[in-house]
């Protein structure tokens, strides 16, 4: 089936004429077709545009101008904003919001020639960590549609698990990348902060918002990277260095590779199953030359709290602008400014995201800023410093990407501070800015489960070269569930 | 009882950039509604700031000027606050790292005494954009264009204890910015807004609570409500009662000042460094560079004025009025070899300013330029015309009827030196009254100028006058 | 740390997002839920710890000033709740 072949695969048989970018992508919408009702991973489909799309890439192929992902279809975050396309981030605020413009990774997949599936489900805003919290409706597990895919990119990560997509673009503001990645037995990889251009991403938080790939295996994500990274004179937080060759180190040996396991990392709170998982996985890296050091990351606890003041603070000022002045929701018949601003906010905002402005705002004002948002900096310095001397010890740290595999749907939805503790692994890599990546690594309680490689700024590469080892002697990355397969 | 008054300025100076401090629309004034708020200025989703390259030069240039400490590490932060005018909710400005620190400035009153104003800071910031009402019943309209135009923002110490400091320090800013070309100084455009914050107290207590006046677009303006509001906040503690802290308009119709915002209980901005943006780090080398670019300043140019090229204070003083006074002058000087710079200087302060004052144009705007005006001061020095007839050459030239050259010519404006003619035209008058010379042999010396009047009228005011002197000196001899 | 009545109202007031009369107690409990949270960072010695505001040590990079927008606004008001003669609309304030 072409939904179970590799990115190298696809692009091999598009260029051998084996089927067009057309019938690929007909394939996938097909699926999205008989399976997206029930799991609600797609905002919106583009079925006329994808299909416009596979065209012009077919073109281009036959013309020999085709590059490595030339025809192969993405599924992209309904945060990117798409020229034409409603770009929701699943809020009813932009629920009538048709991007003018483009977001630089859009129009990059765009120059390439990947056909645009549709818009994946998300949390709203990116808040949240299970994908329950959109306008439209959560997202299914496609492993058990009892549980959430995770979040906030679920609908990236369950169109990449049931096959509805080969491709999808994520973001990671505290793990949305990679917690929905473990929770749906995908790949994903959250980069060093500053390697893909923020510009067109409707912000969540600025100074920890990244984008990534998402796909079904660390060397299907090494080639999205190579699209989707590079310098961008449009985002000022944009990295100005050379964009390396994320495949080139795919091949290496793990032979002689340091992996620091931070104590705290499997402390309490750590469901045990996903604790065997995660262990058994590093010990399949040991058999492969890796050898495994203790280290220590003693502020990992005040990560949660750091973030979750300094994420929101930006949150409530990133979010001003939906006032029902220019774009998206306005309440029906303001009675004078004020009436426009509150009912348009409070109506056109979920729960979640209306907490989180409210909360951050708090931590801003007079009066609480040293306590709340200055104290949150200094231990956001204090929780980088950790890993820093971590890597003076080891090439890259491992552990869980989540303390559990996936929950239910609606079992944490009213306990937000409970939801929050749940990222205590992937904050601490946001809060630095370096690169993790989740590869899947087994299953707990028949859900499936991740592994956690976190590296030193700039490892990508590195990252990838051990994802994709470990995925040469095990097979966790092709599995589907039944139905999808 | 006496009153001691406190002042301090915050002046918003529009920098002159062709694009946006954080965007790549135009800032070009006047331009039709919302056609250059591009996406960023508007603050659509996604979009992001990055900053213009030209505001930083130009702020180091002041901070230069002021003699201030330059920001080596300046942060962009954000100020939250909604507002229609205000797109993204917050303004990005600088809090607590400021591109420009501690300065100061001397400035002089009119009865000559000067006085040292300190300069707080002075930070970056984007303007908002314009509320425009009237457009349709019951709505107010919102025009971005202005929206994301670079300002610095140059607050002074409360060191002015007049309404007449104030406003000698405000005119010298504007000077100043016009002067090293950061700045328009365009008032009526808003290129250069000026908040007054005044205060009263008894001498020797803490400060009084201030008030601010805004938007107030002239000098004489300023003047008179920061004079009218000090009256009334005296008036006011006089009677009993307090000065509250608000923000007050003046009323020129009515020459009062009036509240305009009496709930300021909003004003909790939660400033915080603006994620979007990076530090701005300026290297001792590009202090010096722009160092090095730096025009001679206002206060430098007329002492040099003065000692250099012999002009009086009061010369000096115009002439250094604006740069581009001043650069005309320059000019003008060195196209006529500095051979007569007083008269130069003549020609700038009464003529040149005269045409430009009656026509209400800036020197920029002039019909003449420093090239015409040096051509028709080369023919005065070299006897080709008298002052008089320069006058006419000068009138001339303003209408566009030519150069000096040109004009002169074809008006047969050239004096008369030949002295076959002029000896002519002496003969001539002399012959005509001869009771006059009898009354110049008699003793009536002053009977010459009645000479000299006659026979330069006989000529037109074409005859070269000392030539005429000379020749009737002789000739009643 | 918990929050009352006021200081919901407060936060309601900057942030422009209503909180009805009858939530406020819920909201406040919710929120304060998460300042317990927050109360976990006091323990920590922060001292001579410089805040961190960026995760890289990078430095602004600065754009030339060169004009590269073009008008759009009859795209981007195409998308607008409420917009007149080429102007955003809202309702009417009184300065």
């Amino acid at each position: 089936m072409m939904h179970n072949l590799t990115i190298k695969q696809m692009s091999e048989k598009l260029r051998t004429g084996e089927f067009t970018s057309v019938q690929l992508t007909q394939h996938y919408l097909d699926r999205i077709d008989e399976f997206d009702t029930e799991l609600n991973a797609y905002v919106t489909v583009t079925p006329e545009l994808a299909i416009s799309m596979a065209e012009e890439a077919d073109k281009k192929i036959a013309a020999g101008e085709a590059e490595l992902l030339t025809g192969i279809p993405v599924a992209h975050k309904d945060i990117f904003c798409t020229d034409g396309v409603k770009t929701s981030c699943a809020s009813k605020m932009l629920d009538n919001f048709i991007a003018p413009y483009d977001a630089n990774v859009v129009a990059l997949l765009k120059k390439i020639g990947m056909p645009i599936l549709g818009k994946t489900n998300m949390d709203e805003f990116a808040m949240g960590s299970s994908s329950e919290s959109s306008y439209y409706g959560p997202t299914k597990n496609p492993w058990d549609h009892k549980a959430v895919p995770g979040g906030s990119s679920g609908g990236a990560a369950a169109v990449i698990a049931a096959g509805l997509a080969p491709m999808a673009t994520g973001t990671d503001t505290g793990g949305s990348i990679r917690q929905p990645a473990s929770f749906c037995g995908i790949t994903g990889i959250k980069p060093t902060y500053g390697a893909v251009s923020r510009f067109g991403i409707i912000a969540y938080a600025s100074s920890f918002d990244q984008a990534g790939p998402m796909t079904r295996s660390a060397e299907d994500s090494a080639w999205m990277l190579n699209a989707m990274a590079g310098f961008d004179a449009r985002d000022s937080t944009s990295l100005e260095r050379e964009t390396p060759d994320y495949t080139a180190e795919l091949e290496r040996s793990l032979k002689g590779l340091k992996i620091g396991v931070p104590a705290e990392y499997f402390g309490v709170g750590l469901d045990s199953d996903v604790s065997d998982v995660v262990k058994t996985a590093i010990a399949e890296m040991e058999k492969l030359g890796a050898k495994v050091v203790e280290v220590h990351l003693p502020n990992k606890d005040l990560a949660v709290p750091s973030y979750y003041v300094l994420a929101p603070a930006e949150a409530s000022s990133n979010l001003s602008r939906f006032d029902g002045v220019r774009f998206g929701y306005r309440c029906e018949k303001p009675t004078d400014l004020e009436d426009l601003y509150k009912r348009s906010r409070s109506e056109g905002f979920g729960e979640e995201v209306k907490r989180r402005i409210m909360v951050g705002a708090y931590a801003l004002s007079a009066g609480y800023y040293d306590a709340y948002y200055l104290k949150a900096q200094k231990l956001r310095r204090m929780v980088r410093d950790d890993f820093i001397k971590a890597f003076n010890d080891c090439d890259v740290i491992m552990g869980p990407v989540a303390p559990t595999p996936a929950f239910n749907i609606g079992e944490k939805s009213d306990d937000q501070v409970s939801m929050y503790l749940s990222d205590l692994y992937t904050i601490p890599v946001n809060l630095a800015g370096l690169p993790a990546l989740s590869v899947p690594a087994g299953f707990a309680q028949d859900r499936p489960v991740g592994l956690h490689i976190v590296g030193p700024y700039f490892s990508e590469a590195k990252l990838l070269n051990i994802g994709h080892q470990f995925q040469q002697v095990t097979d966790w990355h092709t599995k589907m569930p039944a139905q999808y397969q | 009882m006496s009153w001691e008054v406190v002042i301090g300025l915050e002046i918003h100076a529009q920098l002159t950039t062709k694009s946006k401090i954080f965007s790549g629309a135009s800032t070009a004034y006047g331009a039709a509604p919302n056609s250059q708020a591009c996406p960023i200025d508007v603050g659509m989703p996604g979009m992001l700031p990055v900053l213009n390259q030209a505001v930083i030069g130009k702020s180091i240039m002041l901070g230069l000027a002021l003699d201030a400490e330059i920001g080596k590490r300046s942060v962009f932060d954000r100020k939250n606050y909604f507002y229609p005018d205000l797109p993204k909710g917050y303004q990005t400005t600088q809090f607590e790292f400021p591109i420009v620190g501690q300065g100061k400035m001397e400035i002089e009153l009119e009865d000559g005494t000067k006085k040292i104003i300190g300069v707080t800071r002075a930070h970056l910031e984007e303007d908002a954009g314009k509320s425009v009402h009237g457009l349709v019943p019951g709505q107010t309209g919102v025009d971005l264009n202005r929206a994301g135009t670079p300002l610095l923002e140059i607050v002074s110490d409360p060191d002015m204890s007049s309404a007449k400091e104030a406003v000698a320090y405000a005119k010298k800013m504007h000077e100043l910015v016009q002067y090293l070309g950061i700045c328009d100084g365009n008032m009526q455009e808003g290129s250069f807004r000026v908040d007054s914050n005044v205060s009263v107290r008894r001498p020797g207590e803490p400060l009084g609570t201030r008030a601010e006046l805004k938007n107030i677009n002239s000098f004489r303006f300023i003047e008179k409500a920061i004079e009218i509001e000090i009256e009334r906040q005296i008036e006011l503690i006089e009677s009993g009662g307090t000065v509250v802290q608000e923000t007050r308009l003046y009323d020129a119709d009515n020459d009062t000042t009036r509240s305009m915002r009496t709930k300021e209980d909003a004003n909790d901005y939660r400033y915080f460094p603006c994620p979007d943006l990076l530090p701005v780090i300026i290297a001792d080398e590009d202090i010096e560079a722009i160092r090095a670019t730096m025009p001679e300043l206002p206060d430098a140019k007329r002492t040099r004025f003065v000692s250099e090229l012999g002009l009086s204070d009061y010369d000096a003083t115009v002439l250094t009025s604006s740069r581009a006074m001043a650069e005309f002058f320059e000019r003008l000087v060195a196209l006529t070899d500095a051979k007569d710079i007083k008269l130069c200087a003549n020609w700038m302060t009464s003529g040149f300013s005269a045409a430009l004052n009656r026509e209400g144009l800036s020197v920029e705007q002039s019909p003449v330029s420093a090239e015409g005006l040096a051509g028709m001061i080369v023919r005065i020095l070299d006897n080709s015309i008298s002052g008089k007839i320069a006058k006419q050459v000068f009138e001339a030239m303003w209408k566009g009827e030519g150069t000096a050259d040109e004009i002169i010519e074809a008006k047969g404006l050239k004096q008369i030196t030949d002295t076959g003619a002029i000896e002519a035209l002496v003969d001539e008058v002399l012959a005509n009254n001869p009771s006059q010379i009898e009354a110049y042999k008699a003793g009536q010396t002053k009977m010459l100028g009645y000479f000299v009047g006659q026979i330069m009228k006989a000529s037109g005011g074409q005859a070269n006058p000392g030539q005429v002197n000379q020749m009737l000196v002789a000739k009643l001899k | 740390m918990s929050l009352g009545k006021t200081e919901v109202e407060y936060i309601s007031r900057l942030t422009q997002i209503e909180v009805r009369e009858e939530a406020v107690e819920g909201v406040a409990e919710k929120l304060s839920n998460i300042l317990e949270l927050f109360a976990q960072m006091e323990a920590a010695d922060t001292k001579d710890v410089l805040p961190m505001a960026h995760p890289l040590d990078a430095v602004q990079r600065l754009r030339p000033d060169v004009v590269t927008e073009v008008d759009q606004h009859k795209k981007l008001q195409a998308i607008a709740p409420a917009a007149a003669d080429a102007h955003y609309l809202v309702p009417q304030v009184i300065e």
